[in-house]
């Protein structure tokens, strides 16, 4: 039988004995191309820089966030001052008063969006709305993401028939129609979250609005059961690996093993599931604020002003765009930004 | 090449590549085989070598980005690497067939037994239902299941590991093809019921007189099941021999390595196992030279600078390993 | 099985029980309770009110009663609307929203299933593509931009569909396509997801390796188990249509169960928001119990268990 690439050795290359002599270990190490091996941070932090539309969203929450919470401090209007003879202008246009003052050579900011029919500046509210929308997210995933872990860590860490428990706890909270029960509370929280604020060393309830704090507790209540499940399933898989074992075998307290070891250890899925959690808070706040339900009039929220808007939609469609688009390029961007953080650090997801 | 057409399969010079986002990863690098009718041939190699991909290049089964790049690939008649898609369904299922590894997972499991078995029986034959069911049955009582009736109706979940897998070869079987291939047919399974499978594929082997590629990273099975052994390193057949060659005159440093690391109970001087050092190539960035360089106890500077070529010992047996040419080379040069 | 549905019967009355239990006692938190109507009344019409509806019990007796009312079905009366009583209002408004609900849902199907599908077969083509960036920005709208939006462009402007109420068959365009945006695209992502799972198997390896054609590979192989997700999203989904009904009704005017509510909200009709509210989650419970039983009758795998 003979191959079809059967070659006698060739003679076509020089060879000289040299080239027979054994090779060094250097030498063949030479030749092994090792891939550098990176931290977990940092392979993560590569992957999601070099992610263009995770880091567009990223530039455009910042963005965001500088509008709403710092160029408020120093913008020239006032979310709700009533300037008077300036109702329902459209933007970029002044008020005759406004407008004789430029006459007389005076600067005047211009209402880059306009203003509503009480002479509110837009832009200024429409900046406020994002900040309420912004923190609203924040602190509502903030919450979610302390009980929702330590509830998740501590069922999946302890096991058994405590576990079963929590566990059916959860499965509980997760079928009660959550948008039901938001609306509920606010409509009931608000009178005796009133009768609190009135209570000396309570007054802060005032300043945030009984809805926005009943929102929050709505959170605390509902909202954390799935961030509970997922980390339960994390720690679970992480729980019987070795390392845990040779903690345990150190004589490491069980707080120490779920803080250090088992939280760590599923970093990454608590930052994903937190920063998605962030645009569905966002998505409820809109919600209930539209259907008048959320902050407290004079303070705006994307989701209000947008109700607002309807009522002068045919005069004045201007006022609905902003805080409509606003409101979906925010929740857009934190979506993006969450599925590249997901492809970036979960590792259930790496390869 | 003068008994060319008794070749049941005959491949040339395969180049299979995956082009990746990082780069194109060549699989299979000038790999060269042939089979006759009733051989049973044994891929031995490590994870990654191409074992695999050999026999999806073969089947038409390269998922994206997978592409054959060059070589040929004659089987019963068929320029497989010349076939549209349509034309290799033909193929696939009847003239050659594939057992997976992993039997618990290969069935699909949303519908029975009797339901995937017809499925490849109504496809390529023109049997009615009630014929196909009757094969079915047939099949199952030939890969040794009792009670085929009960069987054919239940689900892939409610039958145990080594069953599935009898289920997976009664569907490569259903159309009696020319070649089966058996992809580590029995790594996924406990070490008794592996026997059983083996046993059962050399028993249908005999009965049916199919030809038989067991791709394995497992040489004690070979040894047991195949007349000939092509072993895979990073896309290359390294060395290729009967049993005995392989076995008793290994002519390639990773073969010999391979062998030393294979337990054996017959040995009474209890030798102590060797493992390979090292690992695997990064196929993404594969050496210039002999691919095993890195990693061999007796490698020479020539191995990291080029390819060595094939070296023939006897009809069936021949290697690619510089080492063969290294006494040639020393004396000539004392010679000179 | 039939203990699984037995335990899954017993959660979803529990669920049941808790809703309507924080529904009774967060409106107690109101002052005078949920059965007061506004201020305006003499004391003595106060007394004989609080005699009528059993307001001058104590607490306890009076969620005793409220349950036993329901046990027989019996939501109780407005107290706005004077008269009325719940179980009409609900009987009357809830076939308009469900009428809008059903076909926003079977639109979600109909169009997300589908989508889904094509966008996994074609991985990282352009149809593939183009149905991310659609399914994307469909998750990230808010229904009430989105039904401001189709008002204004096709209503406002282009005058092509009509905005207010339900009469004929065109009026549904709008608020359906309001409604079931959302859940199109997330079923659309939830399908693409599956599907590529199901595509990546072992089992759709060995379909190929029979030579099975691409359609029966998709049909018979591939979407019976992509579809496994989508059937524990109905349960969601029924929820998700019913409350964002609450806006679509509003913004379009439709005088539907949602819109209703919005109504019983601001007019501080206590009774209707708790008898609208524990009627809307006994339907989403009930929904997810059925749903949580189909979904094993359709998978062979866990019949046994």
């Amino acid at each position: 039988m003979t191959e079809p690439n059967t070659k006698i050795p060739s003679f076509h290359l020089k060879l000289t004995p040299e080239d027979f002599a054994p090779a060094t270990r250097e030498e063949r190490e030479s030749l092994v191309t090792m891939r550098e091996s990176v931290g977990f941070w940092q392979d993560g932090f590569r992957r999601l820089s070099r992610n263009k539309i995770a880091m567009t969203s990223l530039v455009f929450i910042l963005i965001i966030m500088f509008f709403s919470f710092i160029v408020p401090f120093f913008y020239p209007y006032n979310y709700s001052f009533q300037i008077r003879g300036a109702e329902n202008l459209a933007p970029m246009t002044y008020s005759a008063e406004e407008q004789a003052s430029i006459d007389a050579g005076e600067s005047v900011f211009p209402h880059v969006l306009g203003t509503d029919d009480l002479g509110r500046d837009t832009a200024i509210r429409v900046m406020m709305g994002s900040r309420i929308s912004l923190l609203v997210g924040l602190v509502a995933s903030i919450i979610v993401l302390m009980i929702g872990s330590t509830y998740g860590a501590v069922s999946a860490y302890i096991g058994g028939w405590t576990d079963l428990i929590m566990m059916r706890i959860v499965d509980i909270i997760y079928t009660v129609p959550d948008i039901l029960i938001i609306i509920l509370l606010s409509v009931t929280l608000k009178f005796p979250l009133q009768r609190l604020a009135n209570q000396p060393g309570f007054e802060w309830i005032q300043l945030l609005g009984v809805n926005l704090i009943s929102i929050f507790i709505v959170f605390a209540l509902l909202y954390w059961v799935g961030m509970a499940r997922i980390i339960r399933s994390q720690i679970l898989i992480l729980k019987e690996q070795e390392f845990v074992t040779a903690a345990k075998a150190l004589g490491a307290s069980n707080r120490r093993i779920i803080k250090k070891h088992l939280l760590t250890n599923a970093i990454g899925t608590l930052i994903v599931t937190t920063t998605l959690q962030i645009p569905s808070a966002i998505f409820t706040e809109s919600f209930l604020s539209f259907l008048g339900l959320g902050v407290a009039a004079p303070m705006p929220s994307l989701g209000s002003l947008a109700s607002d808007a309807i009522k002068g939609l045919n005069s004045y469609p201007h006022r609905l765009m902003a805080p409509a688009l606003l409101i979906s390029a925010i929740i857009l961007s934190f979506n993006l930004l969450g599925d590249g953080l997901r492809d970036a650090f979960d590792p259930k997801l790496k390869n | 090449m003068s008994d060319q057409e008794n070749y049941m399969l005959k491949i040339n010079n395969l180049r299979t590549s995956f082009f990746t986002p990082v780069g194109e990863v060549k699989a299979l690098n000038n790999v060269t085989f042939a089979m006759k009718e009733g051989d049973v041939l044994g891929i031995v190699g490590e994870s990654g070598s191409g074992k695999s991909v050999t026999s999806y290049s073969l089947l038409g089964l390269l998922a994206y980005p997978g592409k054959i790049v060059g070589g040929t690939i004659r089987f019963n008649g068929h320029e497989i690497e010349k076939k549209t898609e349509a034309e290799m369904r033909k193929i696939r299922g009847d003239e050659v067939s594939i057992i997976f590894q992993d039997p618990m997972t290969s069935l699909n499991p949303v519908y029975t037994v009797g339901n995937q078995i017809v499925e490849v029986i109504r496809l390529h034959t023109d049997k009615d239902a009630a014929a196909a069911q009757a094969r079915a049955k047939e099949l199952l009582e030939l890969v040794g299941i009792n009670e085929a009736e009960k069987r054919l109706k239940q689900y892939p979940h409610e039958l145990s590991g080594g069953m599935r897998q009898r289920v997976m070869i009664a569907i490569a079987l259903a159309c009696e093809p020319k070649l089966l291939i058996a992809d580590e047919p029995t790594t996924a399974l406990d070490v008794t019921i592996q026997a059983q499978i083996l046993e059962l594929m050399i028993e249908l082997k005999n009965k049916l007189g199919m030809s038989i590629i067991m791709i394995t990273h497992d040489l004690g099975i070979v040894s047991n099941m195949c007349e000939k052994i092509a072993v895979m390193y990073a896309g290359k057949i390294l060395e290729y021999g009967t049993v005995d060659e392989i076995f008793y005159t290994p002519r390639h440093e990773y073969t010999k390595g391979l062998l030393r690391s294979i337990p054996n109970l017959m040995d009474r001087e209890h030798k102590k196992l060797v493992p390979i050092e090292g690992t695997p190539v990064d196929m993404l960035k594969p050496p210039k030279g002999c691919p095993f360089a890195p990693r061999c106890e007796s490698c020479m500077r020539i191995c990291l600078e080029h390819m060595p070529e094939v070296v023939h010992f006897s009809d069936t047996h021949y290697s690619a390993c510089w080492l063969n040419q290294k006494d040639e080379w020393t004396k000539e040069s004392v010679e000179a | 099985m039939g203990k699984y549905i037995l335990k899954r019967i017993a959660m979803g009355l529990t669920t049941i029980f808790i809703v309507i239990t924080l529904t009774f006692f967060l409106m107690n938190l109101i002052p005078g309770g949920p059965f007061m109507a506004e201020k305006a009344i003499s004391a003595q019409a106060q007394a004989a009110m609080n005699e009528k509806y059993g307001l001058d019990k104590p607490l306890p007796v009076q969620y005793k009663n409220y349950l036993v009312n329901l046990t027989k079905g019996d939501l109780g009366v407005s107290v706005k609307q004077r008269g009325r009583d719940i179980n009409g209002i609900i009987t009357s408004k809830f076939p308009v929203s469900a009428r809008l609900g059903g076909a926003s849902i079977l639109m979600a199907l109909i169009v997300g299933i589908p989508l889904g599908s094509i966008a996994a077969i074609n991985r990282g083509k352009l149809a593939d593509n183009i149905i991310i960036v659609i399914a994307t920005f469909g998750i990230a709208v808010p229904s009430f931009v989105l039904c401001t939006l189709l008002m204004y462009i096709f209503g406002v402007k282009l005058n092509l569909f009509p905005t207010y109420g339900l009469g004929s068959l065109k009026h549904y365009v709008l608020p359906v396509f309001a409604l079931a945006f959302y859940p199109t695209a997330y079923i659309a992502r939830l399908m693409r997801s599956s599907m590529l799972d199901v595509l990546g198997q072992d089992y759709i390896r060995t379909a190929k390796a029979k030579g099975l054609s691409t359609f029966v590979l998709l049909f018979k192989h591939a979407l019976r188990n992509a579809i496994l997700p989508v059937v524990t999203y109905l349960g969601p989904l029924l929820a998700y249509t019913l409350t964002g009904s609450f806006v679509v009704e509003k913004i379009f005017t439709i005088p539907g169960l949602g819109s209703e509510f919005i109504g019983s909200i601001s007019g501080r009709d206590y009774p209707l928001i708790m008898g609208t509210t524990i009627f809307l989650a006994t339907l989403i419970v009930t929904m997810n119990v059925l749903v949580d039983i189909a979904y094993k009758l359709i998978d062979p795998r866990i019949k046994l268990q």
